[in-house]
C-alpha cells in the first residue's frame, strides 16, 4: 500500500501567549497561582495558566451579578441577539486559527477541529442568536434565571463552552465558565472574541483552574444555575452540593452506549459507523458507542471488516490532515484507559489492535477491541473514555434491547438495520436520549441532546435547551 | 336517632392493586380538627416502601405502552369515580376541619383537576415534542417518554393538592409510590380506593400512609426510583432528601409554596418526563 506522505497544518496562525490571566469583568487579570498546559501530542508546555480560588471566582460571580442587573438582563432581545451574532462571524473569520489552537491544546485531530468541532460553535451562537428576540414563542413568560456558573470538560472544549454558553446568553443570563483544566486555551481565545465583539464587560467570566475552582463555582451563593458536563461522580457531588439550595441544575454526565447491528444492517456503513461511534475524538465522547452488540449470525464477518478497517486508521499527529486518531488528552486519562483495558484481559475477554506504531513522546493509545465481552466485565460496564469498544453478541430484538438498556447509563445508543419498523421499535425501547439510527455520532444545534438515569438530565440544544436557562 | 352502632372502615396501604396492612403490624393514630379519634393508619416501613416501588417497576413498562388514548380514558375514568364519591371525599374533608361549603368546593376542584390531567395524556407530546431542523440530510425529531418510578412524598391537608402532585405524575406514563400527608392521610386511603376500582392497573399508583420523615428517605435513597417530588417535605429533610437522590441523578421537584388552585402548568410532568432525540438519515 501507498503511504501517505506527511501533510501538518501550520501553527503559524496560533500566537500562544507564555501566560493567561483569568478573565474578569471584561478585562484579563492576574491570579495568585498559576499552572501549566501541554500539547498533549508532544508533551511540550503551551502556557502558564491562572488558577482562580475563591476570591478570584467571588470576584468573577459580583462581575456578572453587576452585568446581569446593570446592563444584560435590561437588554431587549433583539439587541442581546446582535452581541451573539456577532460572536458567531468572529468564529467563523478565526475557524482555522481556533481549530489549530484546539488541536494543539486538546490533542484531536485537526481534521475534527477544523470540520466538526469549529463548525459546530460557530452554528450553536447562530442558532441561539436568533432565539434571543423569540423566547415567548418557545415558553410561556420567559425571565432569565440570572448568573449562570458553567463547569466543563477536556473532550470538545470550544464546543461544550458553546453549548453551555450561547443559550444562557440568549435567554437574558450572565455566565462565569471554568473550562478544563488541561483545556484552557480556546476559552480564553473566546475571552478576546467577546473583547472583539464589545460584549459588555461582566456578561462572560471565565475563570481557569482545576476541581477546587470549579467547586468553589459550584458552591458559590452569589450563583442561581449550575450547567456541568463531565463525570457522573462529579455530577453527582454537584447534585449533593446544590441540594436545598434555589440553584437550578442541569448535567449531562457519562454514557457507556450500545451500537446495535442487526443482521440486515448496511455492513459497510455500520463498519464506518462503529469506527466513528468508539474511535471519533479518541473515544472522549460520553455518547461514544463503547458496547458493540452485533446479531450472531453475522458476528464474524462484521468484526472481519471493522479490523480490515481499522487496520487503515492513521494514528498520530494531531495537526496532520491525513490523521484520524490524534493523542490521548492526558497522562492521567492515558493511565486510566490502559487501567482498564488491563482489567479487559483480565476478566477474561480477547484483546485486538492493528499493528500501529506510536510516537516516542506523547499520550497514544492504539484503537482497540474486546471480544468475548460478558455484561459484567468491568470494559462492559464502566465509562473508559478512549478508543476502546467492547463487543457483545445478541440473537433476538428483545435481547438487544435488554442488553443495550443493561447500564445505569442513558445517554445515547446507536441501531443499525433496513427495517423501518425495526428502527421505530427499537428507538421507542431504547432507554438513551438520543438514538441515531443508520449513523452515528450526529450533531446539531438545533437538536436537543442530554441523557436518561445516570447520564444526566436537562437538554442541550434545539428549543429543548432553552428552559435550562429559563425561570 | 337511630341506636344502630356504625361500621366502620379499616384504612389500610394501597400497593400493587391491593390494600395490605403494613408488612411491620404498626399504625398510628389519626385524629380530625379537634382532636377527637377518626381512625388507626398503616403506619408504613422501610419494606413497605421497597414493596411498593417493586410494584411500581413491574407495571411501569404495562403502563407506559399503553396508547396516550387508552391513559387518557382510565384517567377520565377515575374522575368518573371520584365524582360518584363526592359526599364520601366531602365528608373526609370535614373531619379536617373544613367547612361543608369548602369542602365541597375542594372536592369539585380535584375532580376537575383529575379531568384537566385525563387530557393530557395525549397531548403533551405535542406540546413537548419537536421536529428538528438539523443541517444534513437527516429525520431529527424529540419526543418525550416517562422518567420511570416516581416517589412522591405528598403535601398536608386536602384532597386537591394529593390530585395535583398523583395525576400529573401517571397521566404521562411514570408510575408513584406516593406517601399521603401525614396528618390527614385519609382521603389518600380513600382515593387508593377508586383508583382500584377504575381501570387503573395495580402497581401504577401505591399509597403508603405513616411518618414522612421515615418514609422519604428510603423513596429518596432508593436505587430504582427515578423521580422525586418532595413537595410534602420541607427543611432539612427536604435538604436530606434531595442529597440521598443525587446518588442515582434521580429527576427531583424540590419543595415550594403552591396555590393548588391555580393554574398547575406542564412543570410537573415534564419534571418527571426524558426527551429522546432520534436521528436517521434520508436517501433513497
Amino acid at each position: 500500500m501507498f503511504e501517505y506522505a506527511p501533510a501538518p497544518e501550520s501553527r503559524e496562525i496560533v500566537d500562544i501567549k507564555p501566560s493567561y490571566g483569568l478573565f474578569i469583568d471584561g478585562e484579563f487579570v492576574d491570579a495568585d497561582r498559576s499552572f501549566k498546559t501541554v500539547d498533549p501530542a508532544s508533551e511540550e508546555v503551551l502556557a502558564e495558566i491562572a488558577e482562580a480560588d475563591a476570591a478570584d471566582v467571588d470576584r468573577a460571580v459580583t462581575a456578572a451579578r453587576k452585568a446581569y442587573d446593570g446592563v444584560w438582563s435590561q437588554m431587549p432581545g433583539s439587541e442581546r441577539a446582535k452581541y451573539i451574532f456577532r460572536i458567531a462571524r468572529i468564529i467563523q473569520e478565526r475557524s482555522r486559527e481556533l481549530a489549530v489552537l484546539e488541536s494543539i491544546d486538546n490533542g484531536k485531530p485537526i481534521r475534527e477541529s477544523r470540520d466538526v468541532d469549529i463548525p459546530l460553535v460557530a452554528a450553536h451562537f447562530f442558532y441561539y442568536a436568533g432565539w434571543a428576540d423569540k423566547l415567548e414563542y418557545a415558553v410561556r413568560d420567559p425571565r432569565p434565571l440570572g448568573v449562570a456558573g458553567q463547569v466543563i470538560p477536556w473532550n470538545f472544549p470550544l464546543l461544550m463552552l458553546a453549548w453551555k454558553i450561547a443559550p444562557a446568553l440568549a435567554c437574558g443570563n450572565t455566565v462565569v465558565l471554568k473550562p478544563a483544566e488541561t483545556t484552557p486555551l480556546t476559552a480564553l481565545a473566546f475571552a478576546e472574541i467577546c473583547r472583539q465583539a464589545d460584549l459588555p464587560p461582566g456578561v462572560v467570566n471565565i475563570v481557569t483552574g482545576a476541581g477546587e475552582t470549579g467547586r468553589a463555582l459550584v458552591e458559590h451563593e452569589g450563583i442561581d444555575k449550575v450547567a456541568f458536563t463531565g463525570s457522573t461522580d462529579v455530577g453527582r457531588q454537584i447534585a449533593r452540593a446544590v441540594a436545598g439550595t434555589d440553584k437550578r441544575l442541569t448535567l449531562e454526565l457519562g454514557g457507556k452506549a450500545a451500537n446495535v447491528i442487526f443482521d440486515d444492517a448496511p455492513l459497510d456503513q455500520a463498519v464506518e459507523g462503529i469506527v466513528n461511534g468508539i474511535f471519533f475524538n479518541q473515544g472522549h465522547v460520553c455518547c461514544a458507542g463503547s458496547r458493540l452488540l452485533v446479531q450472531e449470525s453475522i458476528a464474524e464477518e462484521l468484526l472481519d471488516r471493522l479490523k480490515t478497517r481499522m487496520a487503515t486508521l492513521r494514528v498520530g499527529d494531531p495537526l496532520d490532515k491525513n490523521t484520524d486518531v490524534g493523542a490521548i488528552n492526558s497522562a492521567e486519562q492515558l493511565e486510566k484507559i490502559r487501567m482498564l483495558s488491563e482489567v479487559g484481559e483480565e476478566e477474561g475477554a480477547t484483546r485486538w489492535s492493528p499493528p500501529c506504531e506510536l510516537p516516542d513522546r506523547g499520550f497514544w493509545f492504539v484503537p482497540t477491541i474486546f471480544t468475548d465481552v460478558a455484561q459484567s466485565h468491568r470494559i462492559a460496564r464502566e465509562e473508559i473514555f478512549g478508543p476502546v469498544l467492547s463487543v457483545l453478541t445478541f440473537r433476538t430484538p428483545q435481547e438487544a434491547v435488554e442488553k443495550a438498556n443493561n447500564t445505569p447509563y442513558g445517554l445515547s445508543a446507536g441501531v443499525w438495520t433496513e427495517k423501518g419498523s425495526r428502527i421505530l421499535w427499537m428507538a421507542q425501547r431504547l432507554r438513551a436520549g438520543v438514538v441515531w439510527a443508520n449513523t452515528f455520532n450526529k450533531f446539531d444545534p438545533a437538536s436537543p441532546f442530554g441523557g436518561y438515569k445516570e447520564s444526566g438530565f436537562g437538554r442541550e440544544g434545539g428549543r429543548h435547551g432553552l428552559e435550562a436557562y429559563l425561570r | 336517632m337511630s341506636d344502630r352502632l356504625s361500621v366502620r372502615k379499616t384504612y389500610k396501604l394501597y400497593v400493587g392493586g391491593a390494600f395490605p396492612r403494613s408488612e411491620s403490624g404498626r399504625s398510628y393514630t389519626v385524629n380530625d380538627a379537634k382532636g377527637g379519634f377518626l381512625a388507626n393508619a398503616s403506619r408504613a416501613s422501610r419494606k413497605d416502601v421497597r414493596d411498593a416501588v417493586v410494584a411500581a417497576r413491574k407495571a411501569q413498562s404495562g403502563w407506559a405502552a399503553r396508547t396516550p388514548y387508552n391513559r387518557g380514558q382510565i384517567l377520565y375514568r377515575v374522575a368518573e369515580m371520584l365524582e360518584g364519591r363526592r359526599e364520601q371525599f366531602t365528608e373526609e374533608l370535614r373531619s379536617t376541619g373544613l367547612s361543608k361549603t369548602a369542602a365541597r368546593a375542594e372536592v369539585d376542584a380535584a375532580v376537575d383537576r383529575w379531568v384537566w390531567y385525563a387530557g393530557w395524556a395525549d397531548k403533551i407530546a405535542q406540546v413537548t415534542g419537536t421536529a428538528n431542523p438539523v443541517s444534513g440530510p437527516f429525520f431529527n425529531f424529540s419526543t418525550p417518554e416517562p422518567s420511570g418510578v416516581i416517589g412522591i412524598v405528598a403535601p398536608d391537608g386536602p384532597l386537591l393538592g394529593l390530585v395535583s402532585v398523583l395525576a400529573p405524575v401517571i397521566a404521562v406514563g411514570n408510575t408513584a409510590v406516593l406517601v399521603a400527608a401525614e396528618p390527614s392521610p385519609l382521603p389518600a386511603i380513600t382515593l387508593g380506593e377508586v383508583l382500584a376500582t377504575s381501570d387503573l392497573p395495580g402497581g401504577v399508583v401505591n399509597i403508603l400512609t405513616g411518618h414522612r420523615a421515615e418514609l422519604a428517605p428510603w423513596l429518596a435513597s432508593h436505587m430504582d426510583v427515578n423521580g422525586l417530588d418532595l413537595t410534602g417535605v420541607s427543611g432539612d429533610l427536604a435538604t436530606e432528601c434531595e442529597r440521598a437522590a443525587a446518588e442515582n441523578l434521580k429527576r427531583v421537584l424540590r419543595p415550594a409554596q403552591y396555590a393548588w388552585t391555580d393554574d398547575p402548568g406542564t412543570i410537573r410532568m415534564t419534571t418527571f418526563l426524558e426527551t429522546k432525540t432520534v436521528w436517521h438519515p434520508v436517501g433513497v
